[in-house]
């Protein structure tokens, strides 16, 4: 039983993290832009955060406190790197696959060059303990108290918010019915009046703010506030378009991918506590590639299915009918 | 004292290469129904779309009861009640009808849609206007007239005073545009003033009031429909006289050009076969037309013909030799041209110049390629002769972008190519299908030009006026069999319309004796 909740509290950091990027690349692509450049904006918002947390540490912070500003910090500064997307992709109509791709690339060289020159390292490692043991009365509820309120962070709680949130404007708001009609018809919602280079900026930046949180909980929640140029966010920008694909563009399915993805690869890092798994006596490295390897399976066997918004990765035109 | 509700003025509208409007204008009168008659390409919805803001004119000026507007944006037309019908309907296809309807003017609190405000209103329009629609029902699972129901409610919902409709009777059935030519009345009846964009002439007799013709993007006149006919109306769009009825020669048949035996398709919607051991040959020098109501096995039927479906057993000779297996290529090197039914899917590439358009049926041969390099000088100068020949118009000419050119001219396109080309058989499926008078005209002088040269002509229509004109012999399908062959100089459309719905049959021995 203990088992069981170790791994489930191990994997929810995980799975928020891939939830709220995944969340963010929904809302690119239901109003018409591909972003690929998931990975880049969660590096780049990780890196950011992560340079205020190293500043502020020390001081007579609460941990807690420096986690929402540290989320604030990396929701700017995601929202600021997706720009260089949205004017791309949008007001220049360059290919979007092609743009998301130098914006991948550019943000590992750019911390590997920067930390190189002020931290003699090839990223930054914060010392903040974010980590909470138990949450007050919460955290003594049976099952419940032990599943989501012992040895968890506050990124949790908050991701939880964001999905719900998420929902109401996808289904119940003037805002998403209006970007997942760019995404789907531009031409119908341009000649209802709506403006669709706006609604495909406003969707790109949603985007750029949920990535760059995604990247700050990463770093808070899985790499215990270490980030580099090397190893950077693991290719969880990718997995999230995986995990965005297989939920179907749609905020729960995407929420339950994100549970899936995250079960997978905190199984594979918890082989050891497992003796079934452990006495097979397979390398651990195999295990760690199931969550990559399972991604190659669903995809293979649900984008025949997959609906994908109809306009997407198309910069809009209004002359072509 | 004019009482024009809307009024272009001078209206000039340029795009590169080309002037789709030159100087034109147009008044419309509150509560009559205003055609706006012209070839495709005559800048009907070029107009359309500078009144709806959806282009912005170089030239000239909008007025509404009499005052000078701009208009900037769909915004701006909807605000001054100015609503719109596209032709390719502006419908988001995983949105409810409701969702579509709002979109735009979403009724909301604090931007949270309230829907069911929304299908209140909706409903009772709907009712209102016998405009029958399920609010929750997913375009994307709707007919097309209902979704064309869909985008009038959008109008009414908007409280829209004046409708513009562009070509809404395009993509509908014989009773639904009955119901909608119904449905335009009882607005303009209300006062409402509308705009109904059409190249059939018919129409415009029975439900227009005035109209306005152009022609290749100059204005020619406005008449009042009381005072004319459908021959000047056609004279005006087209610029000369155009005859209705088919002038052609009594067919000389001559020998089997292509036989088909036992022919069966597999559908690929339901379980059933689309196509049911089907037997019929044709002719040299004869034009047979295949005669239905649309999804009787036209297309698995045409599509196992050309290659691009399998038969599940049969056989089809092409000039004596089975052509069964073989592929496309083949198929169409041995004798036989297509004009198909998608001409936007199969007949063309869209984004490829004319010029490269009019040599995919030959650019691996020699005349055209050397050694996998293309030999564009050749091209070019092919390009122009059929250009010439067939009087294909564009902006550009060879260097056209096909998508840019209208579609009676991107149909001349494909026919240049299709007749052209060494053949035997020519399998034209729909070729009228959303072309102008004046372009029906050319091509069904293009298919008995090639009849009257010996080849054989197989002709897919839905239209009961072109089978019967058109034709030496029909053939008329029913779920997916061949349920009787006619003369068309001894039928009439009542018969035709009982073989076509199954309420009659002659198969067998007299198909049967054809050979």
């Amino acid at each position: 039983m203990d088992t069981i909740y170790y791994l489930f509290q191990n994997m929810l950091p995980v799975a928020i993290s891939l939830l709220l990027v995944a969340l963010g690349g929904m809302f690119s692509e239901i109003g018409g832009i591909i972003n690929i450049a998931l990975e880049g904006i969660m590096l780049f918002g990780a890196f950011i955060a992560a340079l205020f947390v190293y500043s502020v540490q020390g001081t007579d912070m609460s941990p807690q406190t420096i986690l929402l500003l540290g989320m604030v910090v990396a929701a700017i500064s995601g929202l600021i790197y997706s720009l260089l997307l949205s004017f791309a992709a949008v007001t220049m109509k360059a290919d979007q696959v092609i743009t998301g791709t130098s914006l991948n690339m550019l943000i590992p060289a750019a911390i590997l060059l920067f930390a190189k020159m002020f931290f003699g390292s090839d990223g930054i490692t914060t010392n903040v303990n974010f980590y909470i043991r138990e949450v007050h009365i919460l955290g003594k509820i049976p099952v419940i108290g032990k599943l989501f309120f012992q040895n968890t962070y506050l990124t949790v709680m908050i991701g939880l918010v964001f999905l719900v949130i998420a929902v109401i404007i996808f289904y119940r708001t003037k805002f998403g019915l209006r970007l997942r009609a760019c995404g789907e018809h531009p031409h119908a919602a341009d000649s209802v009046g709506i403006n669709v280079h706006k609604m495909r900026y406003a969707g790109a930046s949603i985007s750029g703010i949920l990535a760059g949180i995604g990247g700050f909980f990463y770093s808070v929640g899985i790499t215990d506030g270490n980030v580099n140029g090397h190893t950077g966010v693991a290719g969880f920008g990718f997995l999230a378009l995986a995990v965005m694909i297989f939920g179907q563009w749609k905020p729960m399915r995407i929420f339950f991918g994100a549970l899936f993805f995250a079960f997978l690869r905190t199984l594979a890092y918890s082989v050891s506590l497992i003796p079934f798994l452990s006495n097979l006596g397979i390398d651990q490295t195999y295990y760690k590639m199931l969550p990559y390897f399972a991604t190659m399976i669903v995809l293979a066997f649900t984008s025949k299915k997959s609906r994908a918004p109809k306009a997407e990765g198309i910069p809009y035109d209004k002359s072509q009918r | 004292m004019d009482n024009y509700i809307i009024e272009m003025l001078g209206i000039t509208k340029m795009f590169p290469g080309i002037i789709a409007n030159d100087n034109i204008t147009l008044q419309l009168k509150k509560g009559e129904i205003h055609a706006l008659l012209g070839e495709n390409g005559a800048g009907k919805s070029t107009l359309m779309s500078v009144l709806f803001g959806l282009y912005q004119p170089e030239y000239g000026e909008i007025r509404k009861n009499g005052e000078v507007v701009n208009i900037n944006n769909p915004n701006d037309a909807n605000d001054l009640g100015i609503g719109m019908v596209h032709q390719h309907f502006k419908l988001v296809e995983i949105f409810t009808v409701l969702e579509n309807i709002i979109l735009g003017v979403e009724p909301n609190k604090a931007g949270f849609l309230q829907k069911s405000e929304a299908r209140k209103k909706v409903v009772e329009l709907s009712e209102k206007y016998g405009l029958s629609v399920d609010p929750d029902a997913y375009v994307e699972e709707i007919t097309v007239g209902m979704q064309q129901r869909a985008e009038i409610l959008k109008m009414l919902y908007r409280d829209n005073e004046i409708l513009i409709f562009d070509e809404p009777t395009a993509v509908l059935t014989p009773q639904e545009i009955r119901e909608i030519l119904q449905i335009m009345k009882g607005f303009a009846k209300e006062g409402k003033s509308i705009l109904f964009i059409t190249h059939k002439l018919n129409e415009i007799m029975e439900v227009a009031d005035r109209c306005t013709v152009l022609r290749k993007g100059k204005y020619i006149g406005t008449v009042d429909i009381e005072d004319t006919t459908k021959e000047e109306l056609s004279k005006m769009m087209v610029g000369r006289d155009i005859s209705f009825k088919v002038k052609k020669e009594k067919s000389k048949p001559k020998e089997i050009v292509l036989s088909v035996e036992n022919l069966t398709v597999p559908s690929k919607i339901h379980k059933n076969n689309a196509v049911k051991n089907v037997s019929f040959n044709i002719k040299a020098g004869e034009i047979v037309c295949l005669a239905g109501i649309d999804g009787n096995g036209q297309t698995e039927l045409v599509n196992a013909l050309t290659g691009l479906e399998k038969a599940s057993s049969g056989t089809i000779r092409l000039k004596e030799r089975d052509i069964t297996r073989d592929n496309i290529r083949k198929r169409s090197a041995s004798g036989m041209s297509h004009i198909p039914e998608d001409r936007h899917k199969h007949g063309l590439v869209l984004e490829y110049k004319l010029e490269e358009n009019l040599v995919l049926q030959r650019y691996w041969q020699k005349e055209f390629q050397k050694g996998g390099f293309i030999k564009f000088d050749n091209v070019r100068k092919y390009a122009n002769r059929l250009i010439k020949e067939y009087d294909i118009r564009s902006g550009q000419g060879p260097v056209t972008i096909v998508r840019s050119m209208s579609g009676g001219n991107q149909q001349k396109a494909i026919i240049a190519r299709e007749i052209d080309k060494e053949h035997e058989l020519l399998i034209a499926v729909q070729p009228t299908r959303g072309l102008d008078v004046g372009a029906i005209e050319y091509v069904h002088n293009q298919l008995i030009k090639t009849r009257d040269a010996g080849k054989a002509v197989f002709l897919v229509s839905l239209e009961l006026e072109e089978v019967l004109n058109v034709s030496d012999r029909i053939l008329v399908i029913y779920e997916g069999e061949i349920v009787g062959e006619l003369d068309p100089k001894e039928t009439t459309p009542e018969e035709l319309g009982l073989y076509m719905s199954g309420a009659k049959r002659n198969t067998g021995k007299e198909a049967n004796d054809g050979k």
